[in-house]
């Protein structure tokens, strides 16, 4: 988990290789949770899936695109099952966002069986510029789901604390 | 929600009785109005908890009672080690002992309001607030551990308030049985920088003038007096507190499956009480507690600073802390036996009246403890009593504060942050945050109304209402 300078990300979900479900365009978004927030990310792959839910981690506190992929670090985390991948992955920021008080907008995730290595570009927390709303406690267990749908597109979400 | 699943059992308490895997019955505190307004998640949930092996008399519902993950917020539950019990990190919550602490300043409004200002910007300089905020205490792994082992006491020692305070702390200051042991390096690793911080979300910091007395004979016993100012710190245990649940909360679910017990869903994650899981995580969340109590000590001691430098010679005396995320062992009477219980209060206030005296500071022995609820930048917040009868009816334990009417999201869409700030100094309360969305996020009117609230605590007995608040000042994590 070092951390680097450095100012040309590697390649990440655009350069992934096209699959069957590269129709499927990967974006985010929340779900409503009344005490929290529920963050959804939808792919053409589950890498994608899971890519497009980190982005949604961080827009949770701040507008992702305020935040400048200059700072890269890598990480890994496992898990027995694609559900609780989820949560390992989305744990696995928070508490690099809490430690390194950094804001990450780039993800490239691989996944391979039970083991989720990712490269994740960002900068530290600048509080004018990103004007953080809230910091995420923790993912839950809550509407937790990791799912392909019928149309090919990968899912992935749960509820987080704030 | 839809009330006809409902047997009611007075103006203020309705039953479910139990069904299917349910061991003991639902019980929800509240008026026939905050009950319609409640998610129908809370039923839902509470009727998880009551499966819970070893779980006393009823799974419990205070009067805020809204959606949380496995418990509902505002969730009472105890259990007995003896038959089963269990203690659940769900039942805690991610924040643990997340509380409220409540400071008597000795001034006047019409002392205050001509420096509301330089008052508000003062603290605003001295409080760490928001996210990634950090204050002047970077600790080592080992200089943490003493702090997770002592809690309040640690900061008393270290020059952070006065020997005085720690009597008007629950557990005195320190909470025994912590072991810092049992809190992973990673949950330190998170805390090192956070010590004296505030936080974010709806943690706060409210100078308030009290603007009505309910109770003239407990209020002088508190030292509350119309017209005069307080100060309110709502926080708890910051990224500590947050790594430890993450943590356990993985381990119990799995050790829920080994044991064999049967989870509705699996935020209700849990071990038994007696098993090595359930005592580790013990240790870890009384650490976490300590963590807390010393942080919101260390906080006061800020606010004090920031006082004296625009009102010399005025010092901060400390009405009473609470904690509102716990696990507590207690003793109470099931079926006319005492027994002694894990006390889960997710969301919920210790509420202890005169006839726990021997467990109270000494100048609240006559009239019970201060329960204080918090409330939301513009809303007042209240300070109660606890009752003898909430011993009964839920375990000694009353409400925390309104809970969310809207969705982070619907406020951000109803508000701006900016317009927000204005309409509140517009009322004559000056908020400081280091976030405008932040802001918008805890508008006032995402809030549900925490009168009613308190109102139907008191109702059904669970606390005795003494004093409301109006803030005046309120820095924003």
């Amino acid at each position: 988990m070092d951390k680097q300078e450095q100012t040309q990300p590697s390649p990440d979900t655009a350069a992934r290789p096209a699959t069957a479900h590269a129709a499927v365009q990967p974006r985010w978004e929340h779900f409503e949770h009344k005490a929290d927030i529920g963050v959804r990310g939808i792919g053409p792959s589950i890498e994608s899936a899971f890519e497009q839910a980190a982005l949604a981690l961080v827009a949770v506190c701040t507008d992702p695109a305020r935040v400048r992929p200059v700072v890269q670090v890598e990480l890994q985390c496992a898990a027995p099952t694609p559900e609780l991948l989820l949560v390992e992955w989305l744990n696995a920021l928070i508490f690099e966002m809490a430690t390194r008080k950094m804001l990450f907008s780039r993800f490239s995730v691989q996944i391979d069986d039970q083991k989720l290595r990712a490269t994740v570009w960002g900068e530290p927390i600048d509080v004018a510029r990103h004007e953080p709303a809230v910091e995420v406690k923790g993912a839950t267990y809550a509407e937790l789901v990791v799912q392909r749908a019928a149309d090919g597109a990968w899912v992935a979400q749960c509820v987080v604390d704030v | 929600m839809d009330i006809t699943k409902l047997e009611r059992v007075s103006e203020t308490e309705w039953c479910i009785p139990p069904t299917g895997r349910m061991r003991v019955p639902v019980v929800i505190y509240a008026t026939e109005q905050l009950l319609k307004e409640m998610d129908d998640k809370v039923v839902e949930q509470a009727c998880g908890v009551a499966t819970l092996p070893g779980i006393q008399k009823a799974a419990l519902a205070m009067p805020d009672a809204h959606w949380g993950y496995g418990f509902p917020i505002g969730g009472v539950a105890a259990f007995d080690a003896d038959e089963g019990g269990v203690i659940s990190a769900g039942g805690v919550g991610f924040d643990i002992s997340c509380g409220v602490r409540t400071l008597l300043t000795g001034l006047h409004k019409k002392d205050v309001l001509p420096r509301q200002k330089e008052l508000a910007d003062t603290l605003y300089r001295w409080i760490p607030a928001g996210v990634g905020s950090t204050g002047n205490l970077h600790l080592s792994v080992k200089e943490l551990d003493e702090v997770l082992a002592n809690g309040a006491v640690w900061a008393v020692q270290h020059g952070y308030g006065t020997p005085e305070d720690l009597d008007r702390i629950e557990e005195h200051g320190r909470m025994e049985g912590a072991d810092p042991a049992c809190v992973s390096n990673q949950a330190k690793k998170r805390q090192q920088d956070e010590m004296g911080t505030l936080g974010s979300g709806n943690h706060y910091l409210e100078v308030q003038e009290i603007v009505e007395i309910y109770d003239e004979d407990i209020a002088k016993v508190y030292g509350l007096r119309l017209g005069e100012i307080t100060v309110s710190i709502h926080c708890g245990s910051r990224g500590l507190g947050h790594q430890i649940n993450t943590e356990y909360l993985k381990e119990m679910t799995a050790a829920a499956q080994q044991h064999g017990i049967h989870l509705p869903e699996r935020e209700l994650a849990c071990a038994p009480i007696k098993s090595a899981v359930g005592q580790r995580y013990l240790g870890a969340m009384r650490a976490a507690i300590n963590c807390a109590l010393a942080n919101r000590q260390i906080l006061s001691h800020l606010a004090g600073k920031a006082f004296a430098e625009v009102f010399p010679g005025v010092r901060l005396t400390l009405l009473y802390d609470v904690s509102h995320n716990t696990c507590k062992v207690e003793e109470h009477i099931v079926d006319g036996k005492r027994k002694r219980l894990f006390v889960h209060r997710k969301g919920a206030t210790r509420s202890y009246g005169p006839a726990r005296s021997d467990e109270l500071p000494a100048a609240f022995r006559s009239v019970g403890q201060p329960v204080l609820i918090g409330g939301s930048m513009g809303t007042c917040s209240y300070i109660l009593a606890g009752t003898d009868t909430a011993e009964a009816k839920a375990f000694a334990s009353a409400v925390h504060g309104a809970g969310r009417a809207l969705s982070r999201n619907q406020a951000l869409k109803q508000w701006q942050g900016r317009q927000v700030i204005d309409e509140l100094a517009g009322r004559g309360i000056l908020i400081r945050s280091p976030s405008t969305r932040g802001v918008a996020e805890e508008a006032p009117g995402a809030y549900k109304d925490v009168s009613a609230v308190v109102d139907a605590a008191e109702q059904a007995g669970l606390a005795r209402k003494v004093a409301r608040c109006k803030p005046l000042i309120c820095i924003k994590g």
